[in-house]
């Protein structure tokens, strides 16, 4: 019965395997850490990046939209839409929201001031210009 | 019921099941809107829906897997709960924040919540999934860990076996990876690799630990298997478990602007996954067939055997379906990753939960099984909900993958909104799937009022 497979055995090997693949997983956090700065394009998080990103928190935008595809899948991807659009197109967006075409998917008004505006197409900017090893695959997001 | 302390799990079970119909109402008005966009507008504009739904989800499934631990722990630790007294304080401090804050986002604009609840302070909301104001995240972590002292306190004075070893285990995991969710740099792509931690970490990590834990518990009662081959079973699937989902997480950082390495690791990790949960399908059939006792509950039975498949079908296929780096790259963010993640949320999690409470609750009521009259509305609800979810997915799956062709493979790449519209249909016909699930839920509530023939217990 020496290889009979026994409960002890198994728990040895779960408590082993899982401790192995987490400090594996460490070890790819810390050297992808190393590798971001070339990546990330924080040498642009800006005051203004960094507000923006706070307005785009607070007024819940991933609630619709997605950001890099991640969030709602209910609006259009904005991770690229500093590109598709271009700064002016997004904010007279912003700010004639909602349209109220009967029908039609609705954004809310934020009555943000144009400091605001500037800050929150500034995170854009900022976002679009993050590596992301060429995804989206087209424009449209 | 063999320890008076179990009963502190009824009302966690009671609450979970009444957020549960929040969750589902506020799912359909979601998908109302998806076709008819400016319904209820601007009363419930869709972001706030999707937080009520979304968030209501995770605090009833956390309502779930506390009143299961309750139920759980002093059976298999064999003594009376630490402190049933502080489980039901820390029960109506959770119900209370959590009605509080779905409220919240009801009623007040979410730029205005943000202000007057201190996330100037420390700015932790906005982010998907975690949009709680900062003392509702501060509340999770206190209840959290009261109810894990008491949890521990109990195992501790008490015989300690590998099920909730398992559990706690999972339950500390929960605690700890939470903890993420207060870091929130203004790297954006720091900020989206260790929001992860909390999200796959949880769902693809230490939650299925409580999953297995809860579902071997209620094997071992319904099939009366001997407990030394139920938990080792547990452990070699838990094993699969971490050992594919820790690096699995790589499959979220395709295209977040982490290294491109992650392509692989996650790749190939996450191609793995399905792996634990076809072990649980293999597991949970497996004890079925070898039952030795004809236990009265089938219900309890059908929904645990279900967990199985649904959990393998909805996390395990659907994930791996675009999980790869190559076709992730057409997927992502789009119906697809929709459709994975209702059928993953209710197979694995949902299920789980309503297996345990089809288990418990009738003992917590004084009777070894509900009568036969009950237990068939139960098992119609179980099939007309399950049934809905399938035929959700389905029609996502529809939805996601012409969309993907449209708008992302096509020579003629259509915009976002000219898809949407061009995929409507399928909106149309998983909002209808949407009210069977509904009619389901109804019938599920109702089978708890059915009386009849019992059995003491």
């Amino acid at each position: 019965m020496a290889t009979r497979f026994t409960k002890s055995m198994a728990r040895n090997i779960f408590f082993g395997g899982s401790l192995f693949f987490f400090l594996l997983f460490l070890a790819l956090t810390f050297d992808t850490n190393q590798k971001l700065p070339k990546r990330d394009n924080s040498q642009n998080l800006t005051a203004s990046v960094i507000h923006g990103k706070k307005l785009w928190e607070t007024n819940n935008c991933i609630g619709c939209h997605t950001l890099l595809g991640e969030g709602a899948y209910f609006a259009p991807e904005l991770g690229n839409v500093y590109k598709r659009r271009g700064p002016d197109f997004i904010k007279a967006w912003i700010k004639s929201q909602p349209t109220g075409v009967p029908g039609r998917r609705q954004m809310p008004q934020f009555n943000f001031t144009e400091q605001e505006l500037n800050d929150l197409v500034e995170f854009l900017k900022y976002t679009s210009e993050i590596n992301t090893n060429n995804w989206p695959p087209n424009i449209e997001g | 019921m063999q320890y008076q302390s179990q009963a502190v799990a009824k009302p966690y079970f009671i609450a979970a099941i009444a957020l549960f119909v929040g969750q589902i109402i506020f799912g359909l008005i979601m998908g109302l809107q998806y076709v008819m966009g400016d319904f209820l507008f601007p009363e419930i504009p869709f972001n706030v829906a999707r937080m009520v739904h979304t968030n209501l989800l995770i605090v009833w499934l956390l309502f779930g897997f506390m009143g299961a631990t309750y139920y759980l722990i002093p059976e298999e630790s064999e003594t009376e709960l630490f402190s049933p007294k502080l489980a039901i304080i820390t029960f109506w401090v959770f119900l209370a924040a959590g009605v509080a804050t779905v409220l919240g986002y009801l009623l007040v604009p979410y730029a205005s919540l943000a202000k007057f609840t201190g996330n100037d302070l420390l700015a932790t909301m906005g982010r998907e999934f975690l949009e709680q104001p900062l003392p509702t995240k501060v509340g999770i972590v206190v209840v959290v860990l009261s109810f894990i002292f008491n949890v521990v306190m109990t195992m501790l004075k008490g015989r300690k076996t590998a099920i909730s070893l398992v559990l706690v285990l999972g339950l500390v995991g929960l605690a700890v990876f939470f903890l993420f969710s207060f870091y929130n740099p203004h790297n954006l792509v720091k900020d989206k690799y260790y929001w992860w931690w909390v999200v796959h970490l949880w769902v693809e990590g230490v939650w299925e630990l409580i999953l297995g834990a809860i579902l071997a518990f209620v094997l071992i009662k319904v099939t009366g298997v001997d407990r030394e081959v139920v938990e080792k079973w547990l452990y070699v699937i838990i094993t699969m478990t971490l050992i594919t989902g820790i690096i699995g997480t790589g499959h979220h950082y395709y295209w977040i602007g982490a290294p491109a390495y992650w392509q692989v690791w996650g790749s190939v990790f996450s191609a793995l996954e399905p792996i634990p949960f076809f072990m649980l399908t293999i597991f949970a059939f497996n004890m079925v067939n070898k039952r030795r006792r004809e236990h009265p509950n089938k219900a309890a039975t059908l929904w645990a055997l279900g967990t199985g498949v649904m959990a393998f079908l909805g996390a395990g296929v659907w994930g791996f379906m675009h999980t790869l780096a190559p076709v992730n790259y057409y997927t992502h963010g789009t119906q697809l990753t929709a459709a994975h993640g209702h059928m993953a949320f209710y197979g694995a999690y949902a299920m789980v939960v309503l297996t345990i409470i089809s288990y418990a609750m009738p003992i917590l009521r004084g009777r070894a099984a509900n009568s036969n009259k009950a237990q068939v509305v139960e098992m119609w609800s179980f099939w007309l909900m399950t049934v809905a979810m399938v035929f959700i997915t389905l029609f996502l799956t529809a939805a996601g993958v012409l969309q993907t062709w449209l708008q992302r493979i096509s020579t003629t790449p259509m915009s976002f909104m000219a898809t949407q519209d061009s995929v409507a249909i399928f909106y149309w016909m998983r909002e209808v799937s949407g009210v069977v699930f509904l009619i389901g839920l109804i019938v599920y509530i109702t089978s708890f009022f059915i009386k009849g023939e019992t059995k003491a217990s």
